[in-house]
């Protein structure tokens, strides 16, 4: 519906029927009316066929260019505003850059390149970054360009958390731009203040009367049930033990929780807002922006601690749309980013976890005091605990989806 | 009014040059036309289309096919009538009290301050200045300013106004609050024009002939306002009852505050169910329009249509 709308057919006509005859100005509406439910019909015609969409041809090796949609704060950049890595991989390779801030959100992307998505056309990017799970109904729908991995030979350097899938286990479609880890973020004086304990210990803590209307929640479904689920001692990675009904069962308590008033603020991105003015004091949030948090503070303000009782972990994924051009390009690109030097350049500045085997190694030289930091190059022993949410049938999805949403708007 | 005022004073037998007027009328209406057939008309069309449509097989997320499920138009009424409540409710408050705050000041802007040109002038930059900062950065300022930790929460809980556990953030009377902050300006230059008009000397004649000030309010200067009080209220209403930043949980609102705007938000952009987010707005746009008519023709000023 949001295609460019053909403009001269009517007006052709229109200014035909205005010298046709005299005309009132009623039938001059008929007359638009009609012809723009034509042109509404014709707009709205199906376009999701169920027919198997084919790789657009690939021409990389004449065309020395790629267009990236990325998120915003997820690239190394200096003060001039130009991109360090991004200039060191065209100096490398030859290949042009165009580096666009271009998702905010993933359904709000998705709702922007669906039409074209859905009908293998041009998105206007040849490498886009979803997170896991928007790009699972990519990869299911076939939607994206399975990769060649003759090309990118540093593949090998996937951290093994990220393999097994179910969606796409050998990582053939998508490949890890950066791992994002949730956990609980909360503001350590007040916390104290609040509850008189150091720090929270569990999920638990969170649904302390001491804290009621200063907890916050994130609005990705998959975080926030999925940290309840855990806790509700859910396998969230089997479809056996996160069934529909476990899964009802968790939005129960979460309905609870958010009628009661425990959980006062449901944000996305913009949560850090109400950490830093205080209006929240521990709230279910990603490690990343904890990192960020505290350097902005200019002090280790916020605490990032991980449940006993498990957390999520997911990825923001680069994947290829059927309409790329430039398939061989994002693949010399992934491959750049997946070498240990380069991925350490961009975790010291993005503070996401890297899901580069080498890069800790790599970011020790540039700055020991950071390749320490357990949110960016987390141990094996700090997130033994992440797990990620399962893949959802469609019907699940759907399903899932209103439900959450539903407590999102009070129904 | 004006209208037709105008009108009945020009009886003059004048004929215009029949066929040129015609062509010269149709070729000044033609861009308006091509407009609102593109941007308004066909919008409309789809969207009601779009409001009908059915799952298709897949049962997928987002996948919708043709259909004719009038049923869709209940399912959301039942699901989301209170929302739907709601949003008119906190329309109608926040328009009365934006017209109970903008009339004296539209008063003082438009009568008392005619001696001082200067203080008139000025008080109206007053008005129209926070335009000069986005709507966004406005509301998210309020947001600040009640967060809390602020003062002036902290400060409401010391005097037992509220609760310890309470705040002002994400209630009914922040998201009133906001919107009414947010759209007195649509409300007082509507009013303020109506009265800067206002002629002095019939507010005299009305005292002359022994009116109290009050009933001079009422007979002379009410009436003669009117119209500025049916646009400012119209003004106010309408976007009220769409808006979604206010009530956002990322503005004032929590999930106890959300508006048909936000609902729609929901349904289009996270479930991607774009039957009903299309039948919502559908409904909420017939609700206003027959809002809108039974109004004006209530208080009987059907030239404003």
């Amino acid at each position: 519906m949001n295609k460019p709308l053909p403009q001269d057919p009517m007006m052709i006509e229109l200014i035909k029927q205005a010298r046709r005859h005299q005309m009132t100005r009623r039938t001059a509406l008929a007359g638009a009316g009609a012809g723009a439910l034509a042109i509404a019909l014709a707009a709205c015609a199906p376009g999701g066929s169920n027919t198997k969409l084919t790789p657009a041809k690939d021409i990389s090796d004449t065309d020395k260019s790629l267009v990236w949609h990325n998120w915003s704060l997820y690239m190394d950049q200096a003060d001039d505003g130009s991109y360090p890595s991004l200039e060191k991989f065209t100096n490398e390779t030859g290949i042009k850059v165009e580096y666009k801030i271009e998702i905010d959100d993933n359904d709000t992307y998705y709702g922007k390149v669906k039409d074209q998505l859905m009908q293998g056309k041009d998105i206007g990017a040849d490498v886009a970054c979803p997170t896991e799970w928007m790009a699972s109904r990519w990869v299911n729908n076939g939607y994206v360009q399975k990769m060649d991995a003759a090309n990118i030979p540093n593949k090998k350097n996937v951290a093994p958390a990220y393999l097994g899938a179910q969606f796409d286990p050998e990582r053939d479609y998508t490949l890890p731009y950066q791992g994002i880890l949730a956990g609980i973020t909360y503001n350590k004086v007040a916390y104290k203040e609040a509850t008189g304990k150091d720090a929270p210990g569990s999920l638990e803590d969170l649904w302390d009367p001491a804290l009621k209307g200063r907890v916050g929640v994130l609005s990705e479904m998959r975080d926030t049930i999925g940290l309840i689920l855990l806790a509700q001692g859910i396998d969230i990675t089997d479809a056996n033990s996160l069934t529909e009904d476990a899964f009802m069962n968790a939005i129960d308590f979460f309905k609870g929780k958010v009628d009661d008033g425990q959980i006062a603020r449901i944000k996305g991105n913009s949560y850090s807002e109400d950490l830093n003015n205080g209006d929240t004091i521990a709230a279910i949030a990603w490690s990343g922006d904890t990192v960020q948090l505290n350097l902005s503070a200019g002090e280790e303000k916020y605490g990032f601690f991980i449940p006993e009782s498990g957390t999520t972990i997911s990825a923001d994924l680069f994947t290829i749309p059927m309409g790329a051009t430039h398939k061989r390009n994002v693949e010399e690109l992934i491959n750049f980013y997946y070498d240990p030097a380069n991925a350490a350049i961009l975790a010291a500045w993005v503070n996401y976890v890297t899901p580069v085997v080498g890069a800790k190694e790599e970011a020790i030289k540039i700055d020991p005091a950071l390749a320490e930091n357990q949110l960016i190059f987390p141990s094996e022993e700090f997130i033994k605990n992440a797990h990620g949410f399962r893949s959802l049938t469609g019907k699940e999805e759907l399903a899932f989806s209103k439900a959450f949403q539903e407590i999102l708007l009070g129904a | 009014m004006a209208f037709a005022a105008f009108s009945s004073g020009s009886k003059t037998d004048y004929k215009a040059p029949r066929k040129q007027s015609v062509i010269v009328a149709m070729s000044l209406l033609l861009p308006g036309m091509v407009y609102l057939a593109l941007f308004f008309i066909t919008p409309l069309m789809s969207l009601v289309v779009t409001s009908l449509e059915v799952p298709d097989a897949s049962g997928e997320i987002g996948r919708y096919q043709y259909g004719f499920e009038i049923a869709n138009y209940w399912t959301v009424i039942e699901t989301y009538w209170p929302h739907i409540i709601r949003s008119f409710t906190y329309a109608l408050v926040a328009t009365i009290l934006s017209l109970l705050i903008s009339y004296p000041l539209a008063y003082f802007i438009g009568i008392r301050a005619r001696k001082w040109p200067l203080i008139q002038k000025l008080a109206l930059a007053l008005v129209i200045a926070p335009f000069f900062i986005s709507f966004l950065l406005r509301t998210f300022a309020w947001k600040q300013l009640f967060s809390n930790e602020s003062w002036i929460v902290t400060t409401l809980q010391e005097w037992h106004i509220l609760a310890p556990d309470q705040y002002l953030v994400g209630t009914d009377f922040m998201v009133i609050f906001g919107l009414t902050y947010n759209f007195i300006p649509f409300m007082t230059l509507p009013l303020y024009t109506s009265l800067e008009r206002l002629d002095l000397r019939l507010l005299e004649a009305g005292s002359d002939l022994y009116a109290t000030p009050a009933k001079v309010f009422r007979k002379v200067t009410l009436p003669i306002t009117m119209p500025g009080i049916i646009s400012g209220t119209l003004m106010t209403f309408i976007p009220i009852a769409g808006d979604y930043i206010n009530a956002s949980r990322d503005f004032l609102g929590s999930s106890d505050t959300q508006m048909i705007g936000n609902v729609v938000e929901s349904n289009f952009l996270r479930i991607n169910d774009y039957p009903a987010a299309s039948a919502l707005s559908v409904l909420l746009m017939a609700a206003i329009l027959a809002l809108v008519v039974f109004y004006v023709r209530r208080s009987g000023t059907e030239d404003l249509l």
